[in-house]
């Protein structure tokens, strides 16, 4: 393993080119390093995402708003990661309150995908991801409301999971939609992925969505063995308008999957197809509301007040958001409206009954579902920016997981013609992360995808 | 012909529940502190905070339920009631919407006990924080030490018929939410605030008039001169051909009136939805009924036992109860011997006068239900006068010295002994001999006179029975 000097050295060495870091106080690094450090974690370094609150250090969810923000506390997964040993190694880059897909709505501008720097990284997430797969960082921590996680370490070629909802405490996590977001690894590979979360999970008092489930060691579900279990290929994921190497990437991984041994059956996700649909009322409803605070009365940027209240709100949250942010707002402000209320955020709430419901059908004939993490590979910088209908899009197939609230994780397999990432998403059932580390470590442990590295 | 107009009106009562620690967070509820020192990073609304939700307010909120014999909601679940003020943290408030923790309450009358006021909901939800203007004229200060306090919402139906009924309504559930010791309702620290729907209409009318919300009424007397203003103001509007329009009005105590505060156009879209960082959650039947069972016993039954219990008459009873620490100190004085007569007159008369005069309450009075029975008894013995108990009751309520303690001290005791009383009634007699004159002439209005003088030369130690006897006696 390299040492923490070897990564700020990496760090040193090619984040200009990535700009996966916004925030890095190497004099704090190497003073944490120089404490003995014991744990499950013991030095390693964990880049964390600017939408986790690390006392004291900016945290900005790359967001002007929250300019010179540094929170009087850790977030609870910060703590844990403390406690283990890991070193914290600065903040990474993401869309402007995880608000994107690319990494290109934050006010630090865009992070570059370490496989070709013309590229998004993906996103929310993508510094995280970007850190990694340059290999600044063994570990990142991002969160995943509707991709953030997953998408970012397919477009990477990096592993993301994004655990069940309520397995990890999101106590400090800047919410984006709490129903909906989630904190969880991207790592080099599976097991790194086991042992980071086997760090992170767990109850906390201070967060009522937190599941009560006593401590699990998930490195022991790395288990090189798919025999017997069966794999549930939805027809609703495979279809026109995906990547034809994106396509034939991930349908050779099932075949690797199935020669080590398990099934395959042909599954039906019908209500998934309205998923991007139903998120698209209830993520942004949500963020309105958790946006409501950034009014510059106490924390961040505060606007003109020399003519009053009113309009030192309206300066600040005009100065102080991106464009993504407002559409955001106003959407949800809209769909919550008296009047719009049951037409929209209701009709949604019961759409996302259905698609729950879907996966519960499902994974009564299959124990896991394997899918494409994304339609295509990474696109290039600029290329979405001003279509967000198309950018919404890249998340199709990871926001049912978000709605559902099951688990699920991508792992690199393969490469399209242009040499870029491609992920496989696997989902498992509520709590099953282990299924999910099992598979992935079998994928894993049977070919070479993870090894490779961007040619930086 | 002219229409005669009947008002309706409802009521909104917040009340802060009486728990050590804020709904949300473990940051101190306590009155007064410096401000902005009982905050933390929930109650401030920070980025990534998380609310928990306070078991204490939780069963509080049970017992009121209860209390107002309301039903419960089988599910709890909050919602987020959008806004943005200054006080609000997170510019948002979490509120109960759709399903109040309880509903389809009552409250009896006790004036007229055919008359239930029908409780709506009840709900919880958090407080704000408090704005300054009094420090500069070009800026406020906002305390956010009241930020997460929490709040039980309790509204009635639309049933109210008079400021008099909202008053006594007002007075009950006060004495309901002290009896269930879930608040202190004090109205100067703001633990209990109400707010009225008021409209009139034709008499006959069933339809509901058009009303106007009051607000910033800070007293029971306030709602009801302000109810009363409201009704006239509609009344002559309409009367005058007029119409009242849908408002938010505040009651400014020193003109004794109502103005406009924001129209119905004005008004906001809070934009509820449900409260995605708390789970909504079973109200375990077991718990429910495990309150229930160790609910006190409330006002009404306190009156109906108190009636079949003692010789007071129903109006005492109704006074006595309506403060359990009133009735506490009476059932204990009661407990010690004391007639119930004569406690009821105690603390219904002078007592209460006493209290009121001084600004105090019962329990930092100084007076203990042992010093107003020994009182009493001190009386019924004829060791001390009736007036003389008044002046006892005073300083044994300054002094924390028992009665008995101040007789002795004072050297108080009244002179019973018949041949002392004699002696001075002789003197009397001898030097007042015009008053014997026309005493013994049928002017009955000399023994006054004369008990007076004897009184006086006792220094109104004398037993003015005896006196009253022994004086007879002697005129022949």
């Amino acid at each position: 393993m390299k040492t923490y000097n070897e990564y700020l050295k990496r760090i040193d060495e090619v984040d200009g080119r990535i700009r996966a870091f916004v925030h890095i106080d190497r004099e704090a690094i190497h003073e944490e390093a120089r404490r003995a450090k014991q744990g499950f974690l013991a030095g390693v370094p964990v880049a964390i995402k600017d939408n986790l609150c690390v006392r004291g250090e900016p945290t900005t969810c790359a967001s002007r708003i929250l300019a010179g923000f540094r929170p009087p506390y850790d977030a609870k997964v910060v703590e844990k990661l403390r406690a283990s040993g890991a070193l914290l190694f600065g903040k990474v880059n993401m869309d402007e309150f995880a608000f994107g897909s690319s990494c290109e709505t934050s006010c630090y501008g865009p992070t570059r995908n370490p496989w070709d720097t013309g590229r998004i990284p993906g996103g929310s997430s993508g510094g995280s991801a970007a850190a990694v797969s340059s290999g600044e960082v063994p570990m990142a921590l991002g969160s995943d409301t509707g991709g953030s996680i997953r998408q970012p370490a397919a477009l990477c070629g990096v592993v993301g999971l994004k655990p069940t909802y309520g397995v990890v405490s999101r106590y400090g996590l800047i919410a984006f939609a709490s129903s909906l977001d989630q904190i969880g690894p991207i790592t080099k590979n599976v097991a790194d992925a086991a042992r980071l979360l086997t760090v992170i999970a767990g109850h906390d008092e201070r967060d009522s969505t937190s599941v009560e489930r006593k401590g699990t060691d998930y490195t022991k579900a790395l288990i090189k063995d798919v025999r017997g279990l069966t794999i549930g290929i939805p027809k609703e994921y495979f279809i026109a308008g995906i990547d034809p190497d994106v396509d034939r990437a991930v349908k050779k991984a099932i075949q690797c999957l199935r020669d080590c041994g398990a099934h395959t059956v042909d599954i039906s996700l019908p209500h998934s197809r309205y998923a991007v649909s139903c998120y698209y009322i209830i993520a942004p409803a949500e963020a309105s509301s958790n946006l409501g605070r950034y009014d510059g009365v106490q924390y961040g940027l505060r606007g003109d007040e020399s003519r009053g209240m009113i309009d030192m709100y309206s300066d600040t949250r005009t100065r102080g958001f991106g464009a993504e942010a407002k559409r955001r707002i106003l959407l949800g402000t809209f769909s919550l409206s008296s009047g719009y209320y049951d037409a929209y955020y209701l009709k949604a709430l019961k759409v996302r009954t259905k698609i729950t419901e879907d996966f519960t059908n499902a994974f009564k004939q299959c124990d896991v579902i394997i899918t494409p993490t994304t339609p295509t590979a990474a696109f290039k910088i600029g290329e979405r920016v001003n279509d967000p209908l198309r950018m919404y899009l890249s998340d199709i197939f990871t926001i049912p997981a978000n709605l559902a609230g099951i688990p699920g994780i991508s792992v690199p397999c393969g490469f399209t013609g242009e040499h870029l990432p491609v992920g496989m998403q696997i989902l498992g059932k509520h709590f099953d992360e282990e299924t999910l580390f099992r598979a992935a470590y079998t994928f894993e442990q049977n070919t070479d995808h993870h090894l490779k590295e961007p040619p930086l | 012909m002219t229409v005669a107009y009947e008002p309706v009106i409802g009521l909104e009562v917040h009340v802060q529940l009486a728990t050590d620690s804020k709904i949300f967070c473990s940051c101190s509820t306590k009155f007064g502190l410096t401000p902005n020192s009982a905050v933390c990073p929930v109650c401030l609304g920070f980025p990534g905070s998380l609310p928990v939700l306070n078991r204490k307010a939780f069963q509080c909120a049970l017992k009121v339920a209860l209390g107002l014999n309301c039903r419960v909601q089988e599910i709890v679940k909050f919602d987020r009631k959008n806004y943005y003020y200054p006080d609000l943290p997170k510019n948002y408030q979490i509120s109960q919407y759709d399903k109040p923790i309880a509903y389809d309450g009552s409250v009896r009358l006790m004036s007229d006990p055919s008359r239930v006021i029908a409780v709506r909901r009840v709900h919880l939800e958090e407080d704000a924080g408090k704005l300054m203007h009094d420090q500069d004229k070009t800026y406020s200060l906002v305390d956010y030490n009241r930020a997460g306090t929490p709040l039980l919402e309790i509204v009635t139906e639309p049933v109210i018929r008079s400021p008099d009924e909202a008053y006594e309504y007002l007075a009950i559930l006060k004495s309901i939410l002290l009896y269930l010791e879930v608040s202190d309702c004090n109205m100067e620290e703001g633990s209990l605030r109400c707010d009225a729907n008021i409209s009139v209409r034709a008499c006959g009318e069933t339809k509901l008039g058009v009303k106007a919300e009051l607000k910033n009424m800070n007293s029971f007397k306030a709602v009801k001169a302000g109810l009363a203003y409201e009704i006239k103001r509609q009344t002559d509007l309409l009367e005058s051909g007029g119409k009242v329009s849908q408002e938010t009005r505040l009651w400014d105590a020193d003109s004794a009136s109502t103005r406009t505060m924001r129209s119905k156009e004005e008004a906001h879209d809070y934009r509820y939805f449900p409260e995605p960082d708390l789970v909504p959650f079973h109200v375990p039947r077991e718990y429910l009924e495990s309150v229930r069972k160790d609910l006190p016993e409330l006002p009404a039954a306190r009156k109906d036992r108190l009636l079949a219990s003692t010789d007071l008459s129903e109006r005492e009873v109704s006074v006595l109860i309506m403060e359990k620490k009133i009735a506490d100190f009476f059932e204990a004085a009661v407990r010690l011997g004391a007639p119930a007569k004569a406690v009821s007159n105690w603390l219904l008369g002078d007592i209460m006068a006493d209290l009121n005069g001084k600004g105090l309450t019962i329990d930092n009075y100084g007076l203990t239900p042992f010093m107003l029975a020994e009182l009493i008894g001190l009386i019924s013995s004829g060791t001390i006068s009736g007036r003389m108990a008044k002046e006892i009751l005073k300083e044994a309520a300054q002094t924390k010295l028992t009665p008995k303690e101040l007789v002795e001290k004072k050297g108080l005791r009244q002179i019973s002994d018949q041949g002392e009383i004699v002696s001075i009634i002789d003197t009397v007699i001898a030097g007042n001999e015009k008053s014997v004159t026309d005493y013994r002439n049928g002017k009955t209005n000399a023994l006054m006179f004369l008990v007076g003088q004897v009184m006086k030369h006792s220094k109104g130690k004398a037993n003015p029975d005896i006196v009253n006897r022994l004086l007879r006696d002697r005129l022949g």
